[in-house]
C-alpha cells in the first residue's frame, strides 16, 4: 500500500495529501505521524489538504484523531489549504472538526506554528 | 468520454470506496454541476459506499442520469444483502453509529443529496437511494 510521506522541517513534521486516501492510508498516516513525533520531539505538525478534493467523516476523524494524539504529545497540528466546496460541504456533512486548527495556506499554517512560542526551526 | 446513463460497480472492498468517488466525480462533471455540488455528492457517495463495504459486507453501486423536465440529475443506489438496519429512525439520527464511524455517515449525507430514500429490512438488506439534481 501507498504510503503519505512525513517529511521533518525543524521541529515540524510536513505532510501533504496528494492522492485520493483509502481509509487505510488514512489510518497508516495517524499511525506515522504519531511515531514521528515521539521519535523526533516535534513541537509542531503541518498537515496540507490543499490538494483533497473532498473530505469525508473518515478523513475528517483522522484529522481530528491526529490532532488530538499530536496534542497529548505535546504537539500542535495544523490543517491548511481546504478547498471553499471542501469545507461548506463538511460543515453540511455535520463535522465541523472541532478541535482541529486550520489555516489557509501552508505560509499561515507555518506563521501560526510559531506564534505558537516555540521556535520551530530550532532543532 | 461520456458515461453511459446507467451503470453499476462493485462496493466489496476499501479500493472499491475510492473507486466509487472517482465514478461520481466523473458522472457529475459530466453533467456540469457545479463545484460545491460535484463535492457534495462525491461525498455523500463515499460515506454511502463505505456503510456498503463495511457494515454491509459489501454489495454494489448503480448510477443513472435522470431527467425531469428540464433539469437533470444523478441518482445513486448502494444496496447490500448484509444483516439491514433494525432502527432505521435512530441511525439517521445525528451522532448515533453502530460502529467506527463519526455517526454522520447516513444522516450527513442526507443533507448533502436533494432525495434520500432508504430501504432495509433485518436479515435481508439495506438499500440507499439518493439523488442530488443539477
Amino acid at each position: 500500500m501507498e504510503r503519505i510521506p512525513v517529511l521533518r522541517m525543524g521541529r515540524v513534521l510536513l505532510v501533504t495529501i496528494q492522492v485520493d486516501l483509502q481509509d487505510q492510508m488514512a489510518l497508516q498516516l495517524q499511525d506515522d505521524l504519531s511515531a514521528k513525533i515521539e521519535q523526533t520531539g516535534a513541537t509542531g505538525v503541518l498537515i496540507d489538504i490543499s490538494a483533497l478534493e473532498i473530505v469525508d467523516s473518515f478523513i475528517g476523524r483522522m484529522l481530528a484523531g491526529i490532532s488530538g494524539i499530536a496534542r497529548v504529545l505535546d504537539a500542535t497540528t495544523v490543517v491548511v489549504g481546504m478547498q471553499p466546496a471542501v469545507a461548506i460541504t463538511l460543515v453540511e456533512l455535520g463535522l465541523s472538526l472541532e478541535g482541529v486548527r486550520t489555516a489557509l495556506d501552508v505560509e499561515r499554517g507555518m506563521a501560526l506554528l510559531r506564534a505558537d512560542g516555540r521556535d520551530t526551526l530550532d532543532d | 468520454m461520456t458515461e453511459p446513463l446507467t451503470g453499476a460497480m462493485p462496493l466489496l472492498g476499501e479500493r472499491d470506496i475510492v473507486m466509487s468517488r472517482q465514478q461520481v466525480r466523473k458522472l457529475t462533471q459530466q453533467l456540469k454541476f457545479s463545484l460545491v455540488d460535484q463535492t457534495k455528492m462525491i461525498t455523500a457517495a463515499s460515506e454511502l459506499s463505505r456503510n456498503t463495504v463495511v457494515y454491509g459486507g459489501g454489495g454494489e453501486m448503480r448510477w443513472e442520469i435522470v431527467s425531469q423536465g428540464v433539469r437533470t440529475g444523478l441518482r445513486l443506489a448502494f444496496e447490500d444483502h448484509g444483516p439491514g438496519i433494525p432502527d432505521v429512525e435512530q441511525a439517521l439520527t445525528d451522532g448515533w453509529t453502530s460502529g467506527s464511524g463519526m455517526g454522520v455517515g447516513l444522516s450527513g449525507s442526507r443533507r448533502l443529496v436533494n432525495e434520500f430514500d432508504i430501504r432495509t429490512e433485518v436479515g435481508v438488506g439495506t438499500c440507499v437511494t439518493v439523488t442530488r439534481w443539477k
